[in-house]
């Protein structure tokens, strides 16, 4: 399997990548590279590592060894400060939305522009009507976020991730525990983001639904490794009995 | 034996870590503010939340104070017919003593708590995290406000303090215990002076730099959900406490050796 395809300058491109917490190894030596404009499904089981590999991405957990590169640049011996520049490129949904509770909906999708430098209160209207109306928000701006339901949360999360128009987002379980309807407008608002404004995703996900409807390339994590990576075509195609339960849902414990 | 020393070893390297964590959180801090990165409209929200949240507390402590400190004194030196130099006696422990150590406590009771708890909810619900992949570093955005809002409140609250004990001690040995107001008055102005006002402003600068740090510090640190942000709170009041009156003792003994006592 080649696992270093395409182009020489990959957007990500991650190097024999290893994390342990305590004893537990988690992250056994991961490489890959992701390209621009792709969506890359990162499937696995819970508790498998797949958050832990997303959050290296974006700095907040250091590798124990290997390097990350972002656009050419190796982040992993970064300080937070010198992180900064790149973080403003890569956007990130976290699993519960991670929504600032002291603040309203409209403050929270306001903060990245605010904390950018942009003062413009007219143009911070625009542009979060703009995003709250990309995630079938509109009219919610001044609800505060411990009103709001866990879909809700996770839109708000998502139109904070992308107002400021990053150049790549990183979603970890974008859909989990969402109703079918809601699931279906975020895999739809993924792939849309691809599409018209070419980002770049990197989506932790173990629905399976969510994968075949977004996924241009899919990797599958199994005990710290990569266990799959390729399209998903030949995700589907595959007779790995791993990928099969994947795919099929099916466990092997005896009933 | 071996068990007990690798015990001993590991809590004094849990120290010496913690105290190194709470340095370089005092350095970050002070590093963003000399850079200018300070965000006015967070320092203005955190001088009302700590400067004028905790009028009530100061306020009651410090009248209080005032009148307690004053009946003891007054029935103790009444005995030795000394009851004129109660005002003195309750302005100078007032000033150096009782204003800064006990805002000190109420505070870090109060604000501390409150800041570990805000902070430590933010950390265990990946709001911190949040920030930093938004590019915001959580000591700019949450620690520095505060630490700005305490190192302007706090001396202002022990002042505060001070002189509404001194009222009250006004109010309960003139009207109350029969001290002739002139004499009250009179040796005040003989026995107080500016210095007593700089180690009150003085310690009070330093117990909040005291309070910010530890309590942001155990914020930011706080592990394990709800019991962690209850733990970290707990830990911040009980580690701000114990550092003030600690280091109450270094700060009097400092201040008299540069002010020292004597009749002006």
């Amino acid at each position: 399997m080649d696992i270093f395809p395409s182009s020489d300058h990959p957007l990500i491109r991650v190097e024999e990548l290893r994390q342990h917490f305590g004893t537990q190894e988690v992250l056994k030596g991961i490489s890959l590279n992701v390209e621009a404009g792709e969506t890359l499904v990162l499937l696995g089981r819970s508790g498998g590592g797949k958050s832990v590999f997303l959050r290296h991405l974006i700095g907040l957990i250091r590798p124990a060894s290997g390097k990350i590169f972002i656009d050419g640049e190796e982040i992993s011996s970064l300080t937070e400060r010198q992180l900064e520049p790149i973080r403003r490129k890569i956007g990130m949904l976290f699993q519960d939305g991670a929504l600032f509770d002291s603040m309203n909906v409209f403050e929270n999708v306001a903060f990245p522009l605010r904390e950018s430098g942009e003062k413009n209160s007219r143009i911070i209207e625009e542009k979060v009507a703009n995003a709250l109306e990309l995630v079938s928000l509109t009219g919610h701006d001044e609800k505060m976020p411990v009103n709001l339901s866990g879909g809700m949360r996770k839109r708000v999360a998502l139109a904070r991730a992308v107002i400021s128009q990053p150049t790549c987002i990183l979603y970890d379980e974008p859909t989990a525990g969402l109703d079918p309807i809601v699931c279906d407008t975020i895999n739809r608002l993924i792939r849309r983001l691809q599409e018209q404004l070419g980002m770049t995703s990197i989506v932790v996900t173990h629905d399976m639904r969510s994968a075949n409807q977004i996924a241009d390339r899919i990797v599958l994590l199994h005990d710290g490794k990569i266990h799959f990576l390729g399209s998903l075509k030949e995700f589907h195609a595959s007779k790995d009995p791993l990928l099969l339960d994947f795919i099929h849902g099916r466990s092997h414990e005896i009933e | 034996m071996i068990e007990k020393s690798s015990a001993h070893s590991s809590a004094l390297r849990s120290f010496f870590t913690y105290l190194g964590e709470v340095a370089l959180l005092v350095i970050e801090s002070f590093q963003t503010i000399a850079s200018g990165r300070i965000r006015f409209p967070l320092v203005v929200a955190q001088l009302v939340e700590i400067g004028y949240g905790s009028q009530f507390v100061v306020v009651v402590t410090g009248a209080f104070t005032g009148a307690v400190f004053t009946a003891q004194i007054f029935y103790q030196f009444s005995t030795l017919s000394m009851s004129s130099a109660v005002g003195p006696v309750v302005c100078v422990a007032l000033f150096r003593e009782l204003g800064p150590v006990l805002t000190g406590l109420m505070v870090a009771g109060r604000v501390g708590a409150a800041m570990s708890a805000e902070i430590g909810s933010m950390k265990v619900t990946q709001q911190l995290d949040a920030l930093r992949a938004l590019a915001v570093h959580p000591t700019d955005y949450l620690v520095v406000p505060r630490v700005v809002a305490m190192l302007i409140s706090m001396p202002l609250l022990v002042t505060e303090c001070v002189f509404v004990g001194i009222l009250s001690s006004y109010f309960v040995a003139t009207k109350l215990l029969g001290i002739p107001s002139i004499y009250f008055l009179q040796n005040i102005e003989r026995f107080i002076d500016g210095h007593n006002l700089v180690m009150s402003l003085a310690k009070g600068f330093v117990f909040a730099i005291i309070i910010v740090f530890i309590s942001c510090q155990q914020g930011l640190t706080t592990r394990e959900g709800a019991v962690g942000v209850g733990k970290a709170t707990t830990e911040a009041v009980v580690i701000c406490s114990l550092c003030i009156l600690i280091g109450n003792f270094f700060l009097t003994m400092a201040l008299n050796m540069i002010f020292p006592a004597g009749l002006r």
